[in-house]
């Protein structure tokens, strides 16, 4: 039954391969696809895309719809609005997921409004459950609950679509792992005819564009060594460099020290930063905001050095080190290189 | 270009940015009355890049809607003594429990009231429900073309406009045929303040309400009612006090944490 597949928007790069957060709803969407007993399928809207469909197989996509036109890439609205809209319409899949992205909070939208379905934007968390509406008693088996925070991060909600389909939402890039499923994995690969309206195609026309290659990327570390507005100046936000490299990290920051200049934009962590979940995150000189926890308090385990133990990071944290971070790293890289075997 | 008739989206929001202890619930909810209530950060910037574009092209109009209870009209209010020239509430209890897709709705059915408009300008994102879905919503259902996180406008043309669009990794100048709709970015330029003399003027204005019967709405597709999303559970982000182990900033308790690190294959 259609409703029981999952059908990924698959996001291009300007280099023509597939985006991260894409292989990551693939992921997502193969573990739903499997629980549900459906197919996983993609969309790929682009121009001379080749290698990036073969490059969905392994993530255990059973479909790949191609829509292949040069008036399809770079993304414009109208004219992937169109052809997916169409796509979703006949394939009727039970859900849909984009990615949190420009692209994807551009076009999700604007989707749902045509399909008149929900859309719950910026899941952390998608799970297949059961639902019983409060008021009417009703009962709805294996639905998609839809976990995103809001509020500024201040809440999670929990959100069902149990009356309409396909049920929709947005996920941000790096909350969910991307994971091969089969190197072998084959998948029927579909053409999708494109017909675009003369309209459509010149509402809007890109004049110019800058694409910045992407040069730090701290989601998938391990370990993170995160700096705030405590750490004081760039010069000492080196001392943190030293101990990541010493224990096979990367460096995080807060959005003061960003703001303040101590690091590159792209460490930020936090709801409008990155979103992290290391095995080990070492926040110094932290102080634990909402905005700042809402991307890393999934960590497996939180150090903080702090100079107040009432910091609210202190809150969450599995270890806290009142003092100042400047005397406490030497302290414990020094401890640490004395325990090595 | 012949004069415009610009709309702009804007929202009252409480100000999820500076939350106290007291904002939520014991419960999990909201404690609205604890959180002071901002005109949407982004909605401002919205403004003032309809502000410019009325300036550039003579004799355009700006007019400002929200939807929400009638305290809104104070964002009404605001916006005038800022320049925009009329505005007014959408207020209605059948409103009420509105997801993106029935808030979207309702404002499109005002927006269409107003008979031809040329563009359209909200913020890309309200700071209280963040999912940055009305715009994109509001566009579809007036079947206009969008074009998300504007920061400027580059060029007004003979109805287009050139704009220059922020994107996660780089930039975009794009050219757009009006009527279209905008949504505009927090890297826009700030609004500019309000003017004293409008300020007075607009202080105690009454600002309309209007009521659903007004918009030429279809009941079924409003507030609760028109929303597909249905919030199924609400957890307040307490801070969940671990057991945290305090360690002291002694080299001896530093190394005694660095060995159970190392023990525990964390390190
Ligand atoms: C809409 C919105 C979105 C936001 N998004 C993000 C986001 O994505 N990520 C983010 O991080 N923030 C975000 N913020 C900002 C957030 O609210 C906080 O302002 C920010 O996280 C604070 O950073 P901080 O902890 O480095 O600084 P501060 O709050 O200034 O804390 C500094 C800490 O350092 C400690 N300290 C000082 N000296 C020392 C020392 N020598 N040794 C050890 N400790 C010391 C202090 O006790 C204090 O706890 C956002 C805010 C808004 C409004
Ligand atoms: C915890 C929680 C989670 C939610 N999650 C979802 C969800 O995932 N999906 C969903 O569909 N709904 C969701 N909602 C409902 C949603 O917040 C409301 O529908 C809200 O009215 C509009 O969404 P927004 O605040 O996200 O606006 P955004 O879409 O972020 O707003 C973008 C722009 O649209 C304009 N705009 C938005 N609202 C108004 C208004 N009332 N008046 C005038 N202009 C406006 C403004 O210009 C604004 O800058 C959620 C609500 C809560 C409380």
């Amino acid at each position: 039954m259609s409703k029981n597949n999952v059908l990924i928007y698959c996001e291009l790069t300007d280099n023509n391969t597939v985006a991260d957060i894409s292989l990551e709803l693939c992921t997502k969407g193969r573990q739903l696809a499997t629980r549900l007993q459906g197919r996983l399928q993609a969309a790929v809207l682009g121009h001379d895309a080749a290698e990036a469909v073969k490059s969905l197989s392994p993530y255990g996509v059973d479909d790949i719809f191609v829509a292949d036109d040069p008036r399809l890439a770079p993304y414009r609205t109208l004219p992937h609005f169109s052809v997916l809209s169409k796509l979703i319409g006949e394939q009727q899949p039970g859900i849909v997921l984009f990615g949190a992205s420009s692209v994807g909070r551009d076009l999700a939208p604007r989707i749902s409004s045509c399909l008149r379905c929900g859309l719950t934007a910026d899941c952390t968390a998608l799970e297949i459950g059961d639902h019983t509406d409060a008021k009417t008693q009703k009962q709805y088996k294996d639905i998609l609950l839809q976990i995103r925070p809001a509020f500024g991060g201040n809440i999670i909600a929990t959100i069902v679509t149990p009356e309409t389909l396909p049920q929709m939402a947005t996920v941000r890039e790096g909350v969910m792992k991307k994971e091969i499923y089969d190197p072998n994995y084959t998948s029927t690969v579909h053409n999708v005819e494109v017909s675009l309206n003369k309209a459509d195609d010149e509402a809007v026309v890109i004049l110019s564009r800058e694409i910045e290659a992407k040069r730090i990327d701290i989601k998938g570390a391990p370990i993170i060594v995160a700096g705030g507005y405590g750490m004081g100046s760039r010069e000492n936000f080196a001392l943190l460099h030293d101990l990541a490299q010493l224990i096979g990290g990367s460096v995080g920051a807060t959005r003061a020290a960003v703001d303040a200049g101590f690091c590159e934009p792209e460490r930020q962590i936090g709801q409008t930063g990155v979103t992290v979940r290391p095995k080990l995150y070492i926040a110094c000189g932290i102080s634990g905001a909402v905005q700042h926890r809402a991307g890393m308090d999934q960590s497996a385990k939180i150090i903080s050095i702090n100079t107040d133990p009432d910091a609210p990071i202190n809150a969450i944290a599995d270890y806290t080190i009142i003092g100042d971070a400047m005397t406490v790293i030497p302290q414990f890289m020094t401890a640490y290189k004395n325990n090595l075997k | 270009m012949k004069e415009l008739k610009i709309v702009v989206l804007a929202k009252q929001v409480p100000d999820t940015r500076n939350v106290g202890a007291d904002a939520m619930n014991a419960d999990g909810t909201v404690n609205r009355a604890a959180l002071p209530t901002v005109f949407n950060p982004e909605d401002l910037k919205a403004l003032e890049m309809a502000l410019a574009l009325k300036e550039s092209v003579p004799g355009s109009t700006v007019t400002v809607i929200t939807m929400g209870p009638p305290r809104a009209a104070e964002i009404i209010r605001d916006a005038r003594s800022r320049g925009a020239d009329d505005g007014f509430v959408l207020s209605d209890m059948r409103f009420a429990g509105a997801d993106t897709l029935a808030t979207s709705y309702a404002l499109a059915c005002a927006i269409s009231s107003l008979g031809h408009v040329d563009a359209i300008f909200c913020g890309r994102q309200a700071i209280d429900g963040d999912t940055a879905q009305v715009g994109p919503q509001v566009a579809e259902k007036l079947s206009l073309p969008q074009v998300a996180y504007a920061e400027s406008i580059h060029e007004v043309g003979d109805s287009s406009l050139t704009i220059v669009r922020r994107l996660e990794r780089g930039s975009e100048m794009v050219r757009m045929q009006l009527p279209a709709l905008i949504t505009v970015t927090s890297a826009a330029k700030d609004c500019r303040y309000p003017n004293a003399h409008r300020l007075l003027r607009f202080y105690d204005d009454e600002v309309p309400l209007r009521s659903a019967d007004t918009i030429g709405a279809d009941l079924e597709r409003l507030g609760l009612k028109g929303s597909p999303t249905k919030v199924k559970k609400i957890e307040n982000v307490v801070l969940a006090h671990k057991d945290a182990e305090q360690v002291a900033a002694t080299p001896e308790a530093l190394t005694g944490l660095a060995q159970t690190l190392i023990k525990e294959h964390i390190l």
